[in-house]
């Protein structure tokens, strides 16, 4: 019971108080690059959890198997680039031949997370923070997810921003940034609600 | 010390060399094999993905054309040109479509028309022309909104004095500004024409002149004078046939609104 508890716990930490995109500014590219609709937010979303989930799969027992035994902990971040960039590429030419339509449907979003730094983030912060495989996983699905609801979130905010009238000076990335300050500030409320989920 | 950075080099090298290595073999076992027809048809096209062939894009057009399931001179802004590329690369033998220019029936002005209303609201010509039929004092003309601008592919029309001009020579005739239009005053007419009506407004005559100063009354005075029973007079607004005009320029002499225009002078 602990232990689902404590993964219940590093789940919604990381999708509502952790918020890669909204509380630690990571993958900030995408977010503002591919929200103008949602269904576009969502299949660049669904992709990323995918991805995030691959990649602690690999880049884990990397880090605990090879790096830390040789002593070479201060190479993780070139390494896992490399890991992270060659594993889409794979993953990119077994979906084209195996899942055509998938492959169609996540489309340019695949290789545009090659370079996120939303996925590197979530690999060396489960280092960092000392999880073990399965919490890794869990933080994992739970950056994910917080990356796809702020994703869903922003797009309808701005859908509204779209159908509103704007100073001029502010029309287009401006307005955009402000939006996605507001949202940030609102997910700030968040902070200290999963310390009390089970109090 | 040396040892320390020899192990880092072998293990990220040994890495580096590992992913390499998986991605070679998986590029060569997991190959898809590519339609070479579809390729050649791709980089044939324009790629201006304009939509005018009824197909999504250049790529879904040059994969129907293909799989047989389109013709090959479907392709409006290639014309000629893309066609006859495309059938010399399946081996068939096509008659050629010739493409037209996209023209706006209005000459709706700021000084021609008055406003009966100050419209505040999303800037679209639909969102516009949904309150009263606009606010411009005639409901059949342009809204001068310009979401023919915004849809165009090419760039080739903006909107000048609340009135959408269409260039024509951007113009790659795909259409998309005709389904767009609420106003259905955008029409397709050949690249040759030299005269054509300037105004879609189907009330009678006084109220088309009241709403209006450069409105087609309705006065058949051109079909009357065409030599080549060209113009026809219908719902209050002349129309020419342009497979019967031959350019001859009566109808503008004789138009007392100056509603039928020359288009090489303008």
């Amino acid at each position: 019971m602990d232990t689902f508890k404590s993964l219940v716990v590093i789940l919604m930490s990381s999708v509502l108080v952790n918020n890669y995109v909204l509380n630690r500014f990571l993958g900030i590219c995408p977010f503002l690059g591919v929200s103008k609709k949602l269904n576009q937010a969502v299949g660049m979303g669904i992709s990323v959890i995918f991805v995030m989930l691959v990649a602690t799969a690999v880049t884990w027992p990397i880090q605990t198997f090879i790096l830390e035994k040789f002593g070479l902990e201060y190479t993780q971040t070139i390494v896992f680039i490399l890991i992270i960039a060659a594993l889409v590429q794979f993953i990119e030419i077994v979906l084209k031949k195996f899942i055509p339509s998938l492959h169609k449907s996540l489309g340019v979003y695949l290789p545009l997370i090659t370079t996120n730094c939303a996925v590197l983030g979530v690999t060396i912060n489960n280092i960092l923070d000392g999880y073990n495989f399965v919490e890794s996983m869990v933080s994992s699905l739970g950056c994910g997810l917080g990356f796809l609801l702020a994703m869903v979130i922003f797009s309808g905010v701005r859908s509204l921003i779209n159908e509103s009238k704007i100073p001029q000076a502010l029309r287009g990335l401006p307005v955009t940034l402000i939006a996605a300050s507001f949202v940030s500030m609102a997910f700030f409320g968040f902070a200290g609600i999963v310390d009390n989920l089970f109090a | 010390m040396v040892e320390n950075i020899l192990t880092a080099l072998l293990v990220v090298g040994v890495i580096g060399v590992l992913a390499g290595v998986l991605l070679a073999v998986a590029s060569h076992f997991f190959k898809v094999e590519e339609d070479e027809t579809v390729k050649k048809i791709r980089e044939a096209l324009p790629g201006a993905n304009c939509g005018a062939c009824g197909y999504a894009g250049c790529d879904s057009y040059a994969e129907a054309v293909a799989q047989g399931k389109a013709e090959p001179n479907l392709c409006i802004p290639g014309a000629a040109a893309v066609a006859d590329k495309l059938s010399e690369i399946l081996g068939v033998s096509v008659e050629t479509k010739d493409s037209g220019v996209a023209f706006v029936a209005c000459n709706g002005t700021c000084e021609a028309t008055s406003k009966k209303a100050v419209y505040e609201g999303i800037e679209t010509c639909e969102a516009s022309g949904m309150l009263f039929g606009g606010a411009s004092s005639c409901i059949y003309g342009c809204v001068g909104c310009g979401d023919c601008a915004a849809v165009c592919p090419v760039d080739a029309i903006c909107v000048r004095n609340s009135l959408a001009h269409v260039n024509p020579e951007l113009c790659i005739g795909c259409g998309k500004c005709v389904k767009t239009c609420p106003k259905h005053i955008i029409s397709i007419i050949p690249k040759n024409a030299t005269t054509a009506v300037m105004c879609s407004n189907k009330e009678k005559g006084a109220v088309a002149r009241k709403n209006c100063k450069n409105a087609c009354i309705g006065c058949k005075k051109c079909q009357l004078n065409c030599p080549e029973n060209a113009i026809t007079v219908t719902n209050n607004v002349a129309v020419i046939d342009y497979s019967k005009c031959s350019g001859c320029g009566v109808c503008i002499d004789n138009c007392p609104t100056k509603c039928i225009k020359n288009l090489n002078k303008a």
